[in-house]
């Protein structure tokens, strides 16, 4: 920069200028004319101005004796309401806000209206001078020279030695991150254990549904039997394993080869994670038979296998095979015959193996 | 004795005297009023009552509902729907209906409480169906945490989780549950109105509604100890109030920080 501007003539690549004999410069325009403010030139601003100042700081002390008065006098003890911590939330907050905003705004009204507002500008020094290039140059030779690295090869060979080992305990760190999921995506909680059903079971309190309970136009949430007794990956297992059971006029289904035996007197059970992002398609309406995913509102016709009939999901839901066990109780008479959920990368792989 | 003849003549003493009329008359009859309305609570019905609910269907809803309440085109079959079923639907003023739509709206009843006891007492002996629930279910004094857990996992999905209401497809909504009385709610939850599903009792117990309803009208009288709830909606709301009203306040500090004093 500083070899620029002695006005020889530029050799570097500026094409906008090439061409033209003169080069037009920018000229500084300079600061412009101080203006003086009210405050400078009345003292009965200035005052004014002082006591602005005064106000806002005294505005912060208020809100800190609201903060105080509602930590201390607002009891919060046993008998108190969730009212009475609304009360005292709204004025923690609102006397934190005061005070601080009465500290800042009064600094800043302060500066702006009261200390001495000159313009001043600060010339640049040139950059990267050969002297600085050299001086740090020497640095460097100074530290090789002074650390003795290149006398010394035990000590350099023994750090390069520690940095390189110092990432293991990392690859330790991450291995927890494993093992891999393998196929536990490809199956839930619904497999048959040692040749006994699953019976459908109430979400939250895993009793067992009866055939006769679910009338037309219910809807029932459901867990596989023995989720609560789980102690481990409770969740996870419940992730995978929500279904929602619901029954309507037997004529209205029309399943397709291979499902005819999936639903028992109009009953059908879907799994209730979706199939675009894996939120849970809950809502059900009862007259249309759609049921809708509340997070970008894909939409599932029930009478047609829950088949996409709106909305970003590209698969239909996977359906739960279900029949009565002798005590009339419902039961999933197989896993899901697809990986429930979202797609994965291993997904149509997963869905080949559980079909063989 | 003789103090108050002596007051007799004094000129508020007819003014004291009108007072005491007609707080006694107004107390005799409110006490009245209350009895006879403890009676209408009751759920039996007697048989005037489905006479004159079958007279008042004839007149407002055969026109959809077909005579005898046996559905035609325009309105489905009402035999088996149960004295529940019209408590709610003509208690919130769903029924009869403004126009067609997606949806039938809540709006003022059109039907006081007698005729609405009429008109359900006649649909209810067309076919058995659910009754109305019974004062103890009511109380609002069941297991609000219970109920908690219940209404998130049956009911927020629809009604979102603070019960605040939500969009169903094509126009419908599940509406919000605050201000709606105990016994609407149970009634809903027992009949499935329009395309709400039906939570019977082996689904979700009496004792279960009960829960719920007290979770409702807990956490409707208790507010949001956050401040202000916005809606309750969510990041929709929350989101237009922080971009709006929040950048807004930061914009407005950045000018006053940079402007020039006078």
């Amino acid at each position: 920069m500083g070899n620029h501007s002695d006005g020889s003539p530029n050799h570097s690549g500026t094409v906008a200028t090439a061409g033209q004999n003169e080069v037009e410069k920018f000229q500084d325009p300079g600061i412009p004319p101080h203006r003086l403010r009210l405050a400078d030139t009345d003292p009965r601003a200035a005052k004014r101005a002082e006591r602005q100042v005064a106000l806002l700081f005294g505005i912060s002390v208020v809100g800190t004796l609201i903060f105080l008065v509602a930590y201390f006098a607002i009891d919060l003890g046993d008998g108190s309401s969730i009212a009475t911590i609304r009360l005292q939330n709204a004025l923690l907050g609102i006397g934190t806000a005061f005070a601080m905003l009465g500290i800042g705004t009064g600094i800043v009204h302060w500066a702006k209206a009261l200390m001495p507002d000159h313009e001043v500008s600060e010339e640049r020094h040139g950059i990267r001078t050969e002297e600085d290039r050299l001086a740090a140059v020497r640095i460097v030779d100074d530290i090789v020279e002074e650390t003795g690295i290149k006398r010394r090869p035990l000590i350099r060979n023994t750090l390069l030695g520690a940095v390189a080992l110092a990432p293991l305990p990392a690859l330790a760190v991450f291995g927890d991150l494993g093992p891999r999921p393998d196929d536990k995506l490809a199956h839930t909680m619904w497999a048959p254990a040692g040749g006994k059903l699953k019976r459908l079971t109430r979400d939250p309190d895993g009793t067992p549904i009866k055939a006769t309970d679910v009338t037309i136009g219910s809807a029932f949430h459901v867990i596989p039997e023995g989720l609560n007794e789980l102690h481990e990956g409770k969740l996870n297992a419940k992730a995978k394993a929500v279904v929602l059971l619901m029954r309507l006029n037997p004529d209205s289904l029309k399943p397709s080869a291979g499902r005819e035996d999936w639903s028992y007197n109009g009953i059908v059970a879907y799994s209730k994670i979706c199939t675009h992002v894996g939120c849970p398609v809950a809502l059900y309406e009862q007259q249309t038979h759609h049921l809708l995913c509340p997070c970008h509102q894909s939409t599932f016709d029930l009478t047609q296998e829950c088949k996409v009939i709106f909305g970003p999901a590209s698969r239909p839901l996977p359906q739960l095979p279900i029949a009565v066990d002798a005590e009339g109780y419902l039961v999933a008479t197989s896993d899901f015959h697809e990986p429930v959920g979202p797609s994965y990368w291993e997904r149509d792989e997963h869905e080949r193996t559980v079909n063989s | 004795m003789k103090a108050l003849s002596q007051k007799r003549r004094h000129p508020l003493a007819a003014i004291a005297l009108l007072l005491m009329g007609l707080l006694v008359t107004g107390g005799l009859y409110a006490v009245a009023t209350t009895v006879n309305q403890a009676k209408a609570d009751t759920t039996s019905f007697n048989a005037s009552d489905v006479g004159e609910g079958g007279k008042l269907f004839a007149a407002n809803c055969a026109t959809c509902h077909g005579m005898g309440a046996s559905g035609s085109q325009a309105g489905p079959s009402l035999v088996g729907v149960g004295a529940a079923a019209v408590d709610f639907q003509v208690g919130t003023g769903r029924m009869p209906m403004q126009m067609n739509g997606p949806q039938a709206y809540k709006k003022p009843a059109q039907f006081n409480e007698t005729q609405t006891k009429q008109l359900a007492a006649y649909v209810a002996s067309l076919g058995p169906g659910p009754s109305i629930p019974e004062e103890g279910l009511l109380d609002e004094k069941g297991n609000a945490a219970a109920g908690g857990e219940l209404f998130r996992t049956n009911c927020a999905m629809c009604h979102n989780a603070a019960a605040a209401g939500g969009a169903l497809t094509r126009g419908k909504f599940a509406p919000a549950l605050a201000d709606v009385s105990g016994k609407h709610i149970y009634e809903a939850m027992v009949t499935g109105p329009q395309n709400m599903p039906v939570f019977n009792d082996a689904n979700v117990s009496p004792e279960g509604k009960r829960d719920i309803i007290t979770f409702l009208k807990q956490i409707e009288a208790n507010g949001s100890p956050g401040g202000a709830d916005l809606g309750a909606l969510g990041p929709t709301s929350e989101g237009l109030f922080v971009w709006i009203a929040g950048l807004g306040v930061i914009i407005a500090f950045t000018i006053w920080l940079t402007s020039r004093t006078s």
